[in-house]
């Protein structure tokens, strides 16, 4: 066979060389988005954290941050800084990161690009907790304040789709298919019940359970934080260990499974890190969604598909996404604040569009 | 040396035998090719051979041990599997596809050592230049090589080839069957291969088996199981047989209308 014994030798070793090189670049170009990503957050949480309702020039702003390390906060100028722009950027990014980083891996595991905490029922679940919680919550349980019930509702509900999931998975075999159906049917069964218990609820009641789903950055603080940042530090790791299992899974569960992955039980790890993460964030941010179905895509578009390196670029891109939008969401109509889940499906939604026109085909 | 043996092996979906009482026997560095209709079992035997499906009776020994044994990671560097169809979702480069082959050898991250066996792979299938092409945008006889090469980058001692020839043109056929057959010379290793093209059997596979409703038909070299006799049989085709280089070349001519098959 001549076609195939027939390679030119000459150029052999120097194609080779080639190829390397190329795929150096490639990595690089990689790493430099991630590192780019990165960079955005600082640029936009810098500028954000200089602008609000209540003037204080930029200067002065940087010394109270660098001079509240040190010493307790007294001022107004002091607090306004401290305890209500920083912690709603801190929030802004930890949030942006892990629903982003939540839906790379929800989107890889089901093989579905639609996959996301909205499309799973996760945010539909939450967003029940808290409404049942805000509009009985105080009849049922008086003496439990009530932030701190809506909360704990909203993260014990929007579990609810994980543990059905995985009991369905001990009848049947975790297939993507049965996953993305289920949290479909998950997503409208909660949304049935949101409707109906609006339905009867009282308006004020109502207006707020409402605002809680829209989702936003506005009930953020250091001690809300806190949680959020731990069950961060403990998901974001067991996520990223398991990129290269992603990877594989990606080529289907036959092959991944002759490439040596225990296909249903990395699926369904990965299934439930990502829903905690999930859950830890949308119980104090509100459904804000969005930014876990498009930051992947968008990453995908620029960088490919190898989530070693998808995982980190997107959790970055979605900190600065997220963080972007509510940053223009605090500025365009000041002092009005427009809430971020708003901000983020009217801006970034055109966004994606105008991405998906001018995508690099090359790599999407 | 008997390199994988299926004994009294039974597979059902439900209530549906797929398969019934198989028993193979394969020798090192040998191509064994798997012929038979559709819904014969032929892919459903490579995937439990694979352990991707599980036999609900009987056992497969490979190097004298039961592969419910051996660890998922240990069989994935002893057994490549290309599937007939491995569609991707989300973009992938050849290179990054074929890298996905080192997953068995490898820890967290891969060293300049794969990096090195991918290109040496790219390289003997006469690919290299795909190197950093999107899977999903190559022909089908593209991706039908990049799947090879990621299969032979896990080294394998034993390689599955489910309809590698499928969708195939005449040129890439020929290409793939001796890529198959060079590797297996080269490295010892073993081949099964299910296959629709009795032509292309016969000329690659030391031995044939011919699979008729989940259970084996006729077995031995390919002169002995490709015969009109069992042609007309098992696919209920009359064919002219000649012989081409001591093989046996088919002619199919009619299909034979009958009620009772």
């Amino acid at each position: 066979m001549a076609s195939i014994s027939g390679t030119e030798t000459v150029s052999g070793t120097e194609k080779i060389a080639e190829i390397k090189a190329q795929y150096k670049k490639f990595v690089g170009r990689k790493i430099l988005f991630i590192l780019f990503s990165l960079a955005l957050i600082f640029i936009i949480a810098g500028v954000s954290v200089t602008l609000g309702s209540y003037p204080i020039p930029a200067m002065e702003v940087y010394s109270i941050i660098w001079h509240g390390i040190f010493q307790s906060v007294e001022t107004r100028e002091e607090i306004v800084v401290w305890n209500l722009r920083l912690p709603r950027i801190i929030t802004g990014i930890l949030a942006g990161m892990g629903l982003a980083i939540a839906g790379t891996m929800m989107q890889g595991i089901l093989r579905n690009p639609l996959a996301s905490p909205y499309t799973l029922g996760i945010s539909a679940g939450a967003g029940f907790g808290a409404a049942i919680a805000i509009i009985y919550g105080t009849v049922l349980i008086p003496g439990v304040s009530t932030t701190y019930l809506v909360i704990a509702n909203a993260f014990v509900f929007s579990l609810i789709p994980v543990f059905v999931i995985m009991g369905l998975a001990r009848f049947r075999k975790a297939t993507s298919e049965l996953m993305i159906l289920a949290g479909i049917a998950m997503m409208y069964i909660f949304s049935g019940y949101i409707h109906l218990i609006f339905y009867f609820a009282e308006s004020e009641a109502m207006k707020e359970a409402y605002f809680w789903i829209i989702g936003g950055l506005s009930r953020a603080s250091w001690d809300n934080i806190m949680p959020m940042a731990v069950m961060f530090a403990l998901c974001v790791p067991l996520l990223m260990w398991k990129s290269w299992d992603l990877n594989v899974m990606g080529a289907g569960d036959e092959t991944a499974k002759s490439l040596g992955i225990n296909v249903e039980r990395a699926r369904l790890f990965i299934m439930i890190v990502a829903c905690l993460l999930t859950a830890s964030i949308i119980s104090f941010t509100g459904c804000i969604g969005f930014v876990g179905l498009v930051a992947p895509h968008i990453c995908r578009i620029i960088i490919g598909g190898d989530n070693r390196f998808l995982i980190p670029a997107s959790g970055f891109f979605g900190g600065a996404f997220l963080l972007g939008m509510s940053t223009l969401g605090r500025t365009v109509m000041a002092p009005v604040i427009i809430p971020e889940g708003v901000m983020m499906a009217c801006i970034g939604g055109p966004f994606f569009f105008f991405l998906l026109l001018w995508r690099m085909k090359e790599y999407w | 040396m008997v390199k994988l043996k299926i004994k009294d092996v039974e597979f059902g979906y439900s209530n549906m035998p797929v398969l019934q009482n198989v028993n193979i026997e394969l020798a090192e560095s040998e191509i064994l090719g798997v012929v038979g209709p559709n819904g014969a079992g032929k892919s459903t035997l490579l995937r439990c051979i694979d352990r991707i499906l599980i036999p609900q009776k009987g056992c497969i020994m490979l190097d004298g041990r039961d592969i419910r044994e051996i660890s998922r990671m240990e069989l994935a560097r002893k057994i490549g599997y290309v599937p007939q169809d491995g569609s991707q979702i989300f973009p992938a480069t050849v290179f990054d596809t074929v890298l996905m082959g080192r997953r068995p050898h490898l820890g967290w991250r891969s060293s300049e050592r794969d990096t090195e066996k991918v290109l040496e792979t790219l390289k003997m299938l006469n690919i290299e230049d795909l190197a950093m092409r999107d899977i999903n945008e190559l022909s089908g006889g593209q991706q039908q090589k990049v799947f090879i090469a990621r299969a032979l980058t896990q080294e394998p001692e034993l390689l599955l080839l489910d309809e590698p020839t499928s969708n195939l043109d005449i040129r890439h056929q020929l290409e793939v069957m001796e890529i198959v057959k060079r590797v297996v010379r080269e490295r010892g290793i073993s081949a099964i291969m299910a296959i629709h093209d009795l032509n292309l059997a016969s000329r690659y596979a030391d031995r044939i088996i011919m699979m008729n409703g989940g259970r084996v038909y006729a077995e031995g070299e390919p002169s002995s199981v490709l015969n009109a006799e069992n042609i007309r049989h098992v696919y209920g085709v009359e064919a002219k047989l000649s012989s081409h280089d001591g093989r046996p070349y088919i002619v199919p001519l009619r299909a034979y209308v009958s009620a009772n098959r």
